[in-house]
C-alpha cells in the first residue's frame, strides 16, 4: 500500500469506512490518523498520516504467535489472525513496533487485514475506496508495472520504522 | 520542535501499552523459581550418593514446592489469555520462532522431571504419606536400586531446568518492539536470578525447619502443626551453609547480568539508551535501585556473607529479601518493558 502524505487532509473517511467495512467494535480502531508538526515559524510542517497495521515482510507477530493464529496469507504479502486459533496471549501485541493490533472484545488479536475478504472478490480494501482525496493506492509493490510500483518509482517514499527490522509493507510518499 | 498527536485509542495501547498486566510478572517469577529448584534437585540428586536415603530439602521439598509453584504460575498465565476457550490450541503445533510455543511444550516436561525427582526420596521426608500410599516407597525403591536412572533423572532436571529459565528470559529478549526487553541477556538473568530465589526458598525452609529456642512461640506452634501431619524427619541442615553461598554466587551473577543488560542498551540505539534510562534514572528508578538492586541483592549478600562468616545466625531474612527482590525484577521489567518503544513520529 502506498499513502500520499501530501494528499491526505486527515478527514478520517478511511477511519469510518474501515470501521463500518469491518464491524470493528466501539472503542476500536484498525486504522487511525497521526499528525506530526515540525520545525519553527514560519517555516512549519504538518504531515497528517493514515496508519494501519504495515503486513510486513519480517513480522514479528506471525513469529512470536505460540499457536500459529498469526499467519501470512498464502499469496503473500497480508498478515492475518484466524480468530478460531488464538488464545489471547497478547505476544504480537507487544511484537508490533506499531502497536497496530488489539485485543477485540470477544478476546482474540485483531487488526487490519488489507480488507483482504474484498481484495478477493477483485475490489479494493474500504479505506482506499472511500478517500476523498485518492491519496492512498493498493496494489502489489513486486510488479513493476504496478501503479504502487510506479508511484515509488518517481516519487521520494519511506516507511515506518525501518530501523525495527520488520520491513513495513505500508509506503508514505512525501 | 516536533509535535506529535496520534488519535488512536485503542484500550491496551494507548496512551501507553499495558497488556500485561500482574500476572506475566507472577508467571515468569515463579517459572524461574521452579527452573532453579529443579536445577538444584538434579545438581543435588547427582552428587550425593544415590543410593543414600535421606530426607533431602533440595530432593524433595523442592521439587514437590515446585510442582505446586508451577501449577500456580501456569494458572496465572491462563488468567492473562483472553480467549482462554483455545488453550487447548498451544499444544495443536510447535511453532519453533515463538518462544512461547517453545515454554508451553517445555513447561509439559517440567511435571514429570520433578515428579521423579521428588519421588526419589519421598518416604524419607514425608513418611507419613509414603505409609498411606505403598506405591511411593515401591517407586523410591525402583529408582534408587537403578543409579544410572537416578543420573538419568538428575540430568534431565538439570536440562530442563536451563531451558525453563532461560525460556521465560528470552520471551521478553525476543520482542524486538520494546527496547528494553530486547537483549538475549534477559535469558541468563532470568535464569540466575531464578537459581538465586531457588536457593534462597530451600535456605528459608531449612531455617524454619531448624529447632529455634529464640523463635516466638506461636511460630514453633505454627511451623509444628505444619510438619507434625508428615512425621518428617529433621531435614539435614548441614547443607544451609552450602545453599547460601550458592545463593551469593548466583547473585552475583545475576548482578553482573543487569550490569550487562545496562551497558547492552546504554551503548545502542537512542531507543535503547531511553529504554536503559526508564531504570536508572527515570520512573522506575526508585523500585529498580530500592526494591532490586539495594534490598533484592546487595542486602541478601551482605546478610549472607555475614552468615556464612559466622558473624550472624541463619535467618529467613536474607530469603525474603531475594524472594521479594526477584519478584519484583520481573514486575518492574515487565512494566519498564512496555513503557519503553520505538517513536514513529519523525522520519
Ligand atoms: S505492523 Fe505490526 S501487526 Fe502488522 S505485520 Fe507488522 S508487526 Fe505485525
Ligand atoms: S494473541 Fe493470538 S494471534 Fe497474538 S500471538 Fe497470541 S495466539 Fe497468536
Amino acid at each position: 500500500m502506498v499513502i500520499d502524505t501530501r494528499r491526505c487532509v486527515g478527514c478520517m473517511d478511511c477511519v469510518v469506512a474501515c470501521k463500518t467495512e469491518n464491524s470493528v467494535p466501539e472503542g476500536f480502531c484498525r486504522d487511525w490518523i497521526t499528525e506530526t508538526v515540525h520545525g519553527e515559524f514560519p517555516t512549519v510542517q504538518l504531515e497528517i498520516r493514515s496508519e494501519r497495521c504495515n503486513h510486513c515482510a519480517n513480522p514479528p507477530c506471525v513469529d512470536c504467535c505460540p499457536t500459529g493464529a498469526s499467519h501470512v496469507h498464502e499469496r503473500g504479502g497480508v498478515v492475518l489472525v484466524t480468530p478460531e486459533k488464538c488464545i489471547g496471549c497478547k505476544a504480537c501485541l507487544a511484537a508490533c513496533p506499531y502497536d497496530a493490533r488489539f485485543i477485540h472484545p470477544d478476546g482474540y488479536a485483531s487488526k487490519c487485514t488489507f480488507c483482504i475478504h474484498r481484495v478477493e472478490q477483485g475490489l479494493l480494501p474500504a479505506c482506499v475506496s472511500v478517500c476523498p482525496t485518492h491519496c492512498m493506492h493498493f496494489g502489489d509493490a513486486d510488479d513493476p508495472l504496478s501503479d504502487v510500483s510506479r508511484l515509488l518509482a518517481s516519487r521520494p517514499n519511506y516507511t515506518l520504522l525501518p530501523e525495527a527490522g520488520t520491513k513495513p509493507g505500508v509506503y508514505y510518499l512525501t | 520542535m516536533t509535535e506529535f498527536t496520534n488519535f488512536r485509542h485503542n484500550p491496551g495501547l494507548d496512551p501507553a501499552v499495558h497488556v500485561w498486566g500482574w500476572e506475566i510478572p507472577v508467571y515468569l517469577f515463579l517459572g524461574g523459581l521452579v527452573a532453579g529448584l529443579m536445577i538444584i534437585a538434579g545438581v543435588r540428586l547427582m552428587i550425593m550418593r544415590p543410593t543414600a536415603r535421606q530426607a533431602l530439602v533440595c530432593c524433595t521439598i523442592g521439587p514437590l514446592a515446585g510442582l505446586a509453584l508451577l501449577s500456580s504460575g501456569m494458572l496465572a498465565l491462563f488468567l492473562d489469555l483472553t480467549n482462554k476457550v483455545n488453550v487447548w490450541r498451544l499444544y495443536l503445533t510447535f511453532e519453533p520462532t515463538s518462544p512461547m510455543s517453545w515454554g508451553s511444550w517445555i513447561l509439559l516436561l517440567v511435571y514429570p522431571a520433578l515428579l521423579a525427582n521428588a519421588l526419589t526420596h519421598l518416604p524419607e521426608a514425608i513418611p507419613a504419606l509414603a505409609k498411606r500410599v505403598p506405591a511411593f516407597v515401591k517407586i523410591s525403591d525402583y529408582i534408587l536400586a537403578r543409579p544410572r536412572f537416578v543420573v538419568g533423572i538428575g540430568l534431565a532436571n538439570i536440562a530442563i531446568g536451563v531451558a525453563l529459565g532461560i525460556y521465560t528470559g528470552l520471551l521478553l529478549g525476543t520482542l524486538g518492539a520494546r527496547p528494553l526487553w530486547n537483549s538475549a541477556v534477559l535469558g541468563p538473568l532470568f535464569l540466575f536470578s531464578g537459581l538465586s530465589t531457588a536457593a534462597a526458598l530451600l535456605h528459608g525452609i531449612l531455617v524454619l525447619s531448624t529447632p529455634d529456642n529464640e523463635r516466638p512461640e506461636f511460630a514453633d506452634f505454627l511451623l509444628s502443626m505444619l510438619t507434625r501431619w508428615s512425621e518428617a524427619k529433621p531435614l539435614d541442615i548441614r547443607i544451609a551453609p552450602t545453599l547460601a553461598q550458592a545463593d551469593n554466587s548466583f547473585l552475583t551473577i545475576e548482578l553482573a547480568l543487569i550490569g550487562l543488560l545496562l551497558i547492552g542498551h546504554l551503548t545502542s540505539t537512542a531507543a535503547h539508551q531511553a529504554a536503559a534510562h526508564l531504570l536508572l534514572n527515570g520512573p522506575y528508578a526508585a523500585v529498580f535501585w530500592v526494591f532490586v538492586i539495594g534490598l533484592g541483592i546487595l542486602m541478601p549478600l551482605f546478610l549472607q556473607h555475614l552468615e556464612l562468616r559466622h558473624r550472624i545466625r541463619h535467618t529467613i531474612a536474607p530469603s525474603l529479601l531475594v524472594l521479594c527482590g526477584g519478584l519484583v525484577l520481573r514486575f518492574v521489567l515487565v512494566a519498564a518493558g512496555q513503557a519503553s518503544h520505538w517513536t514513529t513520529a519523525l522520519h
